[in-house]
């Protein structure tokens, strides 16, 4: 029975795959992206590594973090497109009528998420070395960064099917992503939290987790083992994915129940 | 006059579309309010880098640059919706009925400048209620908007060319990610003498640094750049009306 599961989650997983890079802009798009906005951000707020206290002298190494975010973001994005186009299509009634599990579907399209999620990071990080950013953890935190961006992707993809499957709509699950950039944003993104200046401002980041996973992937590139920063990443990544993943499966029998 | 009663025609129906669907509406209102707060809130210690020279501090040096941006990307999102125009078959029907079809771009980029002047009233109600200092007087003000509206024409005639040659809404990417890059690569977040390497050679032969420099000197009473600033949006503008007329030359001969 178990061998039938996997069976059905590693065929749905290549399609997800398969549809994904049969669509160029859905690569091309998340990975240009961020890296667009790296060189931008890198090269305009340099000047910003001479305030006192900050944590690094290269703010590309202090911005590397961000893509890793971006690019789940996008990934995410493509994704909950995608499977809201199956449910407008009619792909997933007729998924219903075959013996595949139900949340065969969404461990597959997540199982997608997984490999575009490894390929966004292997690229971020292979650029950011190019570019002469060196990781203060070492290898082995390299393996470790790459951990976290995949189970970010993870929860993120999860949120974006949630979407997709309550709605049935690539425009609604397209109109998430102001809403995940504001969170972007409104995080200790492009300064650290002691030196942000503007009280509400900082106050908004510190309760917004996506600073934390930020912070978890920069203390891997500019600090090295940070105990309590991968602590606090790891768990907030964990938490969003348990409840996004929850989530997405209600909608998922909600909908099947429906059709 | 015909032109005139066809641009006017066009622009209602879009303005109409627009204010009446808080989907396309709440965007652009919404998208450059975030940006300042983001910019201006997040980094405002940007302001304490040695060299930062701007006089009124660090909400002042980003709302002239968040206004730019809403003047260019409100030009896009017009495209957009010409896009949509086409991909509806509307356009057509348009292109059918309209005595003078020069009045078709006119009317697109007269609803852009009515919407961008909605959201800049609202960015600049904003950062004055957040205390953002202003140092010029009002003929400077004056130059910064008409600098800003120059931008919104200039943006939504390169959106109406790209958006009339290729007629799909997939089209949005072209039309967005030049104006972006554009942007981007001018001294957004510190003077372009704090610039370093590359970033620094790409803002200074970029010529909407020039605007973006000209607009914080009118912002801070001290005009600077003006003739440079006011040849580039000119030049731009004139050179994306020709642009989109071809496009709308290459629209009416796909039929």
């Amino acid at each position: 029975m178990s061998n039938v599961f996997a069976g059905q989650v590693l065929t749905l997983a290549q399609r997800s795959v398969v549809r994904t890079v049969r669509q160029p802009a859905n690569i091309v798009f998340p990975l240009v992206f961020p890296l667009l906005l790296l060189a931008v951000n890198a090269g305009g707020l340099e000047a910003a590594t001479r305030l006192p206290g900050f944590p690094t002298d290269s703010f590309v190494a202090f911005a590397l973090a961000i893509p890793f975010i971006q690019g789940a973001l996008f990934a995410t994005m493509n994704a909950g497109t995608d499977l809201a186009r199956d449910i407008q299509t009619g792909f997933l009634n007729r998924l219903a009528l075959t013996p595949m599990r139900a949340i065969a579907l969404l461990t597959g399209q997540l199982g997608g998420i997984v490999a575009m999620g490894v390929i966004q990071s292997l690229v971020y990080l292979g650029v950011g070395l190019a570019v002469g950013v060196r990781l203060e953890s070492g290898p082995a935190g390299g393996l470790v960064l790459v951990g976290l961006a995949v189970l970010i992707s993870i929860g993120f993809g999860a949120l974006g099917a949630f979407a997709a499957l309550r709605t049935g709509s690539g425009e609604a699950v397209q109109s998430l992503f102001p809403v995940f950039f504001v969170f972007l944003f409104l995080s200790s993104m492009a300064m650290p939290r002691n030196l942000i200046e503007i009280d509400w401002f900082r106050a908004v980041a510190t309760v917004n987790p996506v600073s934390y996973l930020i912070e978890a992937i920069r203390s891997l590139i500019i600090v090295g083992w940070d105990g309590e920063a991968l602590a606090l990443g790891f768990g907030f990544a964990f938490a969003i994915t348990v409840v996004a993943v929850a989530l997405a499966s209600m909608a998922l029998r909600t909908r099947l129940a429906r059709s | 006059m015909r032109a005139l009663a066809v641009a006017r025609g066009v622009a209602w129906r879009t303005l109409h579309n627009v204010f009446t669907n808080p989907s396309l509406l709440i965007p652009s209102l919404v998208f450059p309010l975030f940006f300042f707060v983001a910019f201006a809130g997040g980094l405002s210690q940007v302001d304490n880098v040695p060299g930062f020279d701007f006089p009124l501090g660090y909400t002042a040096f980003q709302f002239v640059f968040v206004l730019l941006q809403s003047a260019a990307f409100g030009g896009v999102f017009t495209g957009f919706g010409i896009a949509r125009d086409f991909e509806t078959g509307f356009a057509r029907r348009l292109l059918l009925a309209a005595p003078n079809r020069t009045g078709i771009v006119l009317g697109y980029a007269g609803a852009a400048l009515v919407r961008w002047l909605v959201t800049a009233a609202v960015l600049t109600i904003v950062a004055l209620v957040v205390g953002m200092n202003v140092g010029g007087d009002g003929i400077d003000l004056l130059g910064l908007y008409t600098l800003a509206l120059l931008v919104n024409i200039a943006a939504v005639l390169w959106a109406a060319g790209v958006a009339m040659r290729l007629r799909t809404m997939q089209a949005g990417p072209v039309m967005q990610m030049p104006v972006f890059l554009v942007l981007f690569f001018a001294p957004v977040y510190v003077p372009l003498s704090l610039l370093q390497g590359w970033i620094h050679w790409l803002a200074t032969v970029n010529p909407l640094t020039r605007v973006l420099e000209a607009g914080r000197g009118f912002l801070a009473g001290s005009p600077t750049e003006v003739g440079v600033a006011f040849a580039v949006a000119l030049g731009l503008a004139a050179l994306f009306s020709l642009w989109a007329l071809r496009g709308l030359r290459s629209a009416e001969a796909a039929g």
